[in-house]
């Protein structure tokens, strides 16, 4: 690519085409163009609970920063920021990831589910979601989000799973509050089995 | 007594925000036009900054305002400022920046020039005590709440009066009581213990960093934060931002956990506010996993030595504690007074002599962790007592119940009495659930390198305040608004409390609003949420605003009807005549009323004994219906406390020092049980906190630098779901208080220190009885001991791994 492009130039030529996912040498080219920060980067269409959205990602932004901060989904909380405390769990096509740890571009073709995008659109809860409530999950709430998104991903998965598959599926979630027997409650009862 | 709200499981109204993802924490607010602020901290446990020079940063473009201690009020004493050209800590805010985003202010940071001294710093608080010792701050090395900055070395003499490996008993204490005849009660045991301990500091790690945001509109300052209360918090956080009381909008819904770090204002807190008000923009502070860290606060540790002597019959004879506390650089908290109190109630010496000394140190402040100081000291007392109990044959449960508390027990230095206490049954209760006696019978039990290890643990905290206020409202449409200012810490407590109103007036649980939250909602004078007092103090102010609507019904029935208030009653939501059940008003048509009568019936007159900010709230609210306001004036002449006991069966390998919990059963005696479903959420929570505390969660500095080696969860080792039993047993005594009018008290911090001390007791049943003198008791520290070898820290060595 011819460095002299200035980036005003790439984004138009990029967003003209029509092409919203270019390759990685597109990206890594654009970032290394001088830029002046603040600025729009590159403009991707994400899939994020079943609708698109259009929105500038810098190429080394993580999908948490860019669900909280881009796209104002602020269900999706950040402990860490470094993959130790699962508060950012979402699921990118039916797999629990840590939002904190996943670049944003690197989910362009893929459908990412977050906390938001469990409830129903008549307001209806998620079972994960009911039984969160009915068996007194959550208690500061903090967590919460990343737990209900591991659990929701293993159900996927295992719909009827032990006690003990359900304790190993959310492990990569931290509750400071140790309220783990009840979000563990919420899973066996959202699965049918209490 | 048969209640229709209390003791019954709710949905409480927050919770549904919690699972949806819509509830909204400091992090996740916004304003028009938001910049961000990144603060500059000190890489020095203990430095002088100056010549600060900000001219390349604010040249940047993005960069919008730079803040630094000269625009910060100064602190007395050894209280910590929000920013500080004096660091005392790895991690101290020196300055921030603010930029239109967190990436440019980072950079900005970078362009900043100043120059840092390094100064003399010291961790180990012993260090600090030896003569010509090192002071954490220039002007002193000793404060605590109540204890004002100075300096105080012990004699060489006093060292020298020990065992190099024992903690010396003569230096100088700043907080000391007795009572009894020490001597002669020692010289009734027989069997007498003298052991030195340390208890490591532990971070609390609330899973939601203390982020921030502020803007300033109309001369009001709108803070949105994240803390444990509410009401509580806004003396102090209007102090720390300049600004009367009045003139602050705090706003915290939700709190991401505080576990005492965020029970009252903090400094940081108010750092978005003092920027926002320099740049005339909104500022969002975000606050990552390492600066919360170093912001966050940590349980104080211990260094100290406790003599216990135990009669032949197992009754406590005499107890001498003394205790040395880390309490970071600033005042820190009295964890060290707590944990005396905690063992003169739990174990009843018939004498016992205390000293404490709180020592500055360069270590992030220090703060008030769930049972602080009565649960360290649950993870010495406890083993020691098992200790006892074997050496004398007595049944290590039944040496608890020997020495347990009861409704004539008196503690501490006061000699306070308590409202009630039924530490037996909670003993007797968590016994049978666990099948104590056959449990019992497994200790030792052994599976090729696998051996079983069988404890009991007990802890107690202070459980309830008096003299806050209450404030209720009965709209003209029939609701029933219950205005709490306890703030929400995520143990449903604000709601459980509130039930207690909607108790009183027989009102539908569907027909009650709780407002609160937001100043704005007009919200009385409450205490804190913290120190396991908020269902004690609050049903209390509550259930006198609920008896004050009560009365009010009845007089405005009277007034309706004619006849006095005695031939009325409420019930279903209405207020009716006793004899004739067509004089009737519903509780829609009785507010209406109330406006009409205006008065103190709409809340226009109001008792003269409420706190400035409840009166504020009811004369705001006034006119929009029946309005019950009162003081909690009932009597409380006693400590109400909170008493835990918990069983723990572990089976430890020997080989790695690992060990797994195979079944835990705790019981808190906390009165009349408010919300069952919550209290079992508490107990259990509160278990896996102190499996934490007890085997795996300390911080831990290098010597050299004062740099810390456990800056997130990963190092720091909050226990997993892996680290914890998947089903954990809960039970309650549910015996009704008298000194509050539902029979309730708290119960939040003992289920952590009687979980903790029962696995303290379990590793060591496991090991035939081993006293370990130090926790967090680590793999390392069990494989040594199995292989008796030494282990690799020294006896009074602090911040070890």
């Amino acid at each position: 690519m011819n460095p002299n492009l200035s980036r005003r130039h790439f984004i138009k030529a990029v967003i003209a085409s029509s092409v919203a996912a270019a390759s990685h040498a597109g990206i890594q080219s654009a970032s290394a163009v001088e830029r002046h920060r603040g600025a729009v980067e590159r403009l991707i269409s994400l899939n994020i609970n079943g609708r698109t959205r259009r929105v500038d990602v810098l190429p080394q932004e993580t999908l948490a920063h860019t669900l909280r901060y881009k796209l104002g989904m602020t269900g999706t909380k950040i402990g860490c920021n470094r993959g130790e405390c699962g508060a950012c769990t979402v699921l990118i096509n039916d797999i629990a990831h840590y939002a904190c740890s996943t670049l944003t571009h690197s989910v362009r073709a893929r459908a990412v589910l977050t906390i938001e995008g469990l409830q129903s659109t008549d307001g209806t809860l998620h079972p994960v979601q009911q039984a969160f409530i009915d068996e007194l999950g959550p208690q500061c709430g903090f967590c919460t989000p990343g737990q209900a998104m591991s659990a929701v991903a293993l159900l996927k998965e295992n719909p009827k799973p032990s006690r003990e598959e359900a304790r190993q599926a959310l492990s990569g979630n931290i509750c400071r509050c140790g309220a783990y027997d009840h979000y563990l409650n919420g899973v066996m009862r959202a699965s049918g089995q209490s | 007594m048969a209640y229709s709200l209390i003791g019954k499981d709710f949905t409480p109204p927050d919770i549904r925000g919690k699972v949806t993802g819509k509830a909204k924490y400091a992090e996740d607010f916004s304003a028009a036009g938001m910049v961000y602020c990144k603060m500059l901290l000190s890489p020095m446990p203990h430095a002088q900054v100056s010549n600060i020079d900000v001219s390349d940063a604010m040249s940047m473009d993005g960069v919008v305002g730079v803040l630094t201690a000269d625009d910060v009020p100064a602190m007395d004493g050894a209280a910590q400022a929000i920013l500080t050209n004096t660091p005392r800590y790895v991690g101290a805010p020196i300055l921030a920046v603010a930029a239109i985003d967190e990436t440019t202010a980072a950079d900005a940071l970078e362009k900043i020039r100043y120059d840092i001294e390094p100064l003399d710093f010291v961790l180990d608080p012993l260090q600090s005590l030896y003569p010509g010792g090192t002071n954490a701050q220039a002007a002193g090395n000793v404060a605590s709440m109540g204890i004002p900055l100075q300096e105080i070395k012990w004699t060489a003499r006093d060292f020298a009066s020990a065992d190099p490996d024992q903690f010396p008993m003569t230096g100088k204490a700043v907080s000391e009581w007795s009572y009894g005849d020490l001597e002669k009660s020692f010289s009734e045991a027989a069997v007498v213990y003298d052991e030195s301990f340390v208890t490591a500091s532990n971070s609390h790690h609330s899973m939601e960093p203390r982020s921030a945001m502020s803007y300033w509109e109309n001369g009001k300052c709108f803070l949105f934060g994240s803390s444990q209360s509410q009401s509580f918090m806004i003396p102090g956080l209007a102090a720390y931002i300049g600004i009367e009381p009045r003139d602050l909008v705090y706003i915290a819904e939700y709190c991401g956990g505080g576990f005492g770090s965020k029970g009252a204002a903090y400094p940081i807190m108010a750092l978005p506010a003092h920027m926002s008000k320099k740049i005339g923009r909104p500022v969002m502070m975000r606050i990552s996993r390492a600066e919360e860290y170093y912001l966050g606060s940590n349980r104080a540790g211990f260094q100290g030595r406790v003599k216990l002597g135990v009669a032949s019959s197992g009754k406590v004879t005499a107890v001498d504690l003394y205790i040395v506390q880390s309490s970071g650089p600033h005042n820190g908290y009295p964890d060290f007074n707590s944990a005396a109190g905690a063992v003169s109630i739990c174990y009843q010496p018939n004498a016992m002599q205390y000293r404490g000394i709180p020592i500055l140190t360069n270590t992030p402040p220090g703060g008030a962790q769930r049972g602080p100081g009565q649960n360290q000291i649950a993870m010495v007392m406890e083993p020691l007592l098992d200790k006892a109990a074997r050496e004398l044959g007595i049944d290590r449960l039944e040496i608890r119940r020997i020495n347990a508390p009861n409704n004539d027990t008196i503690f501490g230095g006061r000699q306070r009495a308590v409202t009630s206490a039924y530490q037996t049954e909670a003993l007797n209760k968590g016994a049978l659930a666990f099948n104590w006696e056959r449990t019992k019978k497994r200790s030792g039990e052994r599976n090729g390198s696998k051996v079983i290890g069988v404890g009991v643990g007990q802890a107690y905290h202070s459980a309830g305040a008096a003299g806050f206020d209450g404030l209720v409202r009965i709209a003209p449409d029939g609701r029933l608004h219950i205005h709490s200012g306890i703030g929400n810490l995520g143990t449903y407590s604000y709601a459980a409390t509130s039930r207690v109103v909607a108790e009183v007036l027989q009102c539908k649980w569907e027909n009650c609003v709780i407002e609160r939250g937001d100043t704005r909602k007009h919200l009385p004078w409450n205490f804190g949420q913290f120190g396991s007092n908020t269902s004690f103090t609050m049903s209390r102010s509550n259930h006198a605003a609920a008896m004050d609507a009560r009365q009010k019904l009845l007089e405005i029935a009277a007034a309706e009807f004619g006849g006095s208030v005695d031939e009325y009653d409420i019930g279903e939501e209405t207020v009716f005549s006793k004899a004739d059940a067509t004089k009737r008003l519903s509780y829609a048509q009785a507010a209406q009323r109330a406006i009409d009568m205006g008065g103190k019936y709409a809340g226009h007159e109001i008792p003269d004994d409420l706190n400035p900010m409840t009166s504020a709230s009811a004369k705001a609210i006034a006119g929009s219906g029946l309005i019950g306001v009162a003081k909690d004036n009932y009597a409380l002449d006693a400590t109400p406390p909170a008493l835990a006991a918990g069983f723990m069966v572990i089976e430890l390998d020997t080989e790695t020092g690992r060990f797994e919990i195979l079944d835990y059963n705790g019981v808190i005696d906390c009165g009349t049980v408010i919300h069952p479903l919550g209290l079992a959420s508490q107990v259990k929570g509160g278990a896996v906190m102190g499996i934490g505390l007890a085997t795996t969660e300390r911080i831990v500095y290098d010597p050299q630098n004062g740099l810390a080696a456990n800056v997130g969860f990963n190092q720091a080792k909050p226990p997993s779901y892996l680290d914890v039993p998947s089903t954990l047993g809960t039970d309650a005594v549910n015996i009704a208080d008298p000194q509050n009018p539902m029979g309730i008290r708290g119960m939040g911090e003992p289920v952590m220190g009687c979980a903790a001390s029962a696995l303290i007791c379990a590793i060591s049943d496991a090991l035939g009885g081993h006293y370990f003198n130090r926790t967090p008791i680590v793999p390392d520290m069990i494989i040594n001991a199995i292989a008796e070898r030494k282990q690799s820290h020294k006896p009074l060595q602090v911040y070890t791994f």
